[in-house]
């Protein structure tokens, strides 16, 4: 046999002793990075109210068209959000809706275990937008 | 109808093609007697979207060309708009965005390696390369958010500014990743098997390649060192050390050597991009295209009218086109836009290096056997989300 092919072969029997690389997802999990854009989340004031102004900028930049808002006239006659649909099926995860927002009223969250069985869960409401789980070490105002 | 040959469909549905690459191929025994390339499965209509969307939101489009490479995307697009709006980029941001073009070249070349070897009957090399790749693609999610499709950049600049850990990571891969391409090269270099393989398998000199606007790795492999980091400097490549690798041969085995070597320098580039980062900002806020920063829009309403308007209306080059293109892992990546004012681009035209590339495989194939087209489709090293747009 070449030499060549026994230096491979020594380099092999090498690393099967150096300890692994691999991560027994799903149970291990790496931890998600404070960057990460993960499904997108709305921000909910102190009273629990999303702190959406309905301004509609990030309906306007998402370049997949999946976030759609609609406002109303609040009580106090001030704009305010009625309904927030957000599309998971058309959604990209590029995150411009959050450079797009004035008042850091969406974020991307550190969720990434989407996969559904039908496309209907994957429509999301701004109730549902509303409850993402916490990222680790991240502070929700 | 010649019945003493057999038409044979490579692809769409074939690990060894890449992606959607279908070829069909006209056999005799295992001779390949001419080949049909069909493409477009993974035709998007990327060119089309672009003439409705803003020059903002293409940014993210172009992540989803050539997806091994999606920071070269970016990049090559947002020095097109720039170069159309004039605009100045701080050195602080064109020396990251050479340390991840380079970065994104060593983790292409990775996976293209990993792959290729593995069409090859060698399995043990892309486990290695994707280990090392891993760590890179840890380096763009700790810096952008996501792995593969980072839209990093921007126009005027990037996204964010480095990471805390950017400076360190890189600086981690690049101590230890002349050693690791070490041992790809103990795995493939000088084994026989895979040089009986690769050597003079699809060849194309120098002549041929420049007929066909071949450029990249497969270019420098038959002895021509034109590369664009060098003729046509971007984002401060003048200022960094590096050779070109070239080869002789121009075969599948000089473009690994080819590839093999400047997955080195590059290493080299990032390595000299992070050491030398300067200080100062890292996009060029306040000119037109670039967004106000989040915390102005909070007390100052002359940046929150600006921010409302680059949102609703974009931001709108002056008329004129511009064509700019960037060495890309596969070669030559343009950006060819036309502006009319507004804020859509009237055209984009991409051109894509996997694309032009492809067409040398009619060539390197014809009279060869059918286990041949397997190493010269993997040494073309295409994507196909770039090839069909």
């Amino acid at each position: 046999m070449s030499k060549a092919l026994l230096k491979g072969l020594a380099l092999t029997l090498k690393t099967f002793f150096r300890p692994p690389v691999t991560l027994e997802y799903p149970d291990e999990k790496r931890p998600v990075p404070d960057r990460f854009r993960g499904r997108p989340a709305l921000v909910a004031r102190a009273d629990g109210a999303p702190r959406c102004v309905a301004c509609g900028l990030c309906e306007k930049i998402c370049p997949s068209l999946c976030i759609t808002v609609v406002a109303e006239t609040g009580p106090e006659g001030t704009r305010s959000l009625a309904r927030y649909r957000l599309d998971l099926n058309r959604c990209s995860f590029c995150g411009l809706c959050v450079e797009a927002c004035p008042v850091e009223a969406i974020v991307m969250s550190g969720e990434y275990e989407l996969a559904s069985g039908s496309r209907e869960p994957l429509v999301l409401d701004e109730g549902r937008l509303l409850a993402a789980p916490d990222r680790p070490g991240e502070e929700r105002p | 109808m010649n019945t003493d040959t057999l038409s044979l469909n490579l692809g769409p549905q074939h690990p060894s093609t890449h992606g959607v690459l279908r070829v069909v191929l006209e056999l005799d025994g295992e001779t390949v007697i001419d080949a049909r390339p069909d493409i477009g499965f993974l035709h998007r209509g990327i060119e089309k979207l672009a003439e409705h969307r803003t020059y903002h939101q293409i940014i993210v489009l172009t992540d989803r060309l050539d997806y091994l490479a999606a920071l070269s995307n970016n990049l090559a697009y947002v020095l097109t708009v720039e170069k159309l709006m004039d605009l100045e980029v701080p050195r602080r941001a064109r020396y990251v965005r050479a340390a991840l073009a380079e970065l994104q070249r060593i983790a292409s070349h990775l996976f293209w390696l990993g792959t290729h070897a593995h069409d090859l009957g060698a399995m043990t090399p892309l486990f290695y390369a994707l280990r090392e790749r891993e760590a890179l693609m840890d380096i763009f999610e700790n810096l952008s958010g996501s792995r593969l499709t980072p839209s990093f950049l921007r126009v005027g600049g990037l996204a964010a500014d480095i990471d805390e850990r950017f400076v360190e990571s890189v600086r981690n891969f690049t101590d230890t990743f002349q050693g690791r391409v070490d041992e790809y090269e103990t795995l493939l270099t000088q084994n026989p098997i895979w040089r009986s393989r690769t050597k003079g398998v699809g060849v194309l000199d120098a002549g041929q390649c420049i007929r066909l606007g071949i450029s990249g790795p497969m270019l420098r492999s038959a002895g021509v060192p034109l590369d664009l980091r060098k003729t046509q400097p971007y984002s401060c490549y003048d200022e960094f050390h590096f050779e070109i690798p070239t080869g002789k041969a121009g075969d599948v085995y000089d473009r690994y050597l080819v590839r093999i070597r400047e997955m080195r320098e590059s290493a080299r580039i990032a390595r000299q991009a992070v050491d030398g980062l300067p200080e100062g900002p890292w996009t060029a806020a306040g000119s037109p295209p670039v967004f106000p920063a989040k915390e102005d829009l909070k007390h100052n309403i002359t940046a929150v009218i600006r921010h409302f308007g680059l949102v609703m209306e974009g931001m709108k080059p002056p008329p004129g086109e511009v064509y700019h293109a960037v060495e890309s892992p596969r070669g030559e990546l343009g950006f060819y836009l036309v502006s009319d004012g507004g804020p859509y681009p009237v055209r984009l035209k991409v051109r894509p290096p996997s694309f032009v590339n492809l067409q040398g495989l009619v060539k390197m194939v014809r009279g060869r056997l059918l286990a041949d087209v397997v190493a010269v489709i993997g040494a073309v090293d295409i994507v196909l989300a770039e090839v069909d747009r």
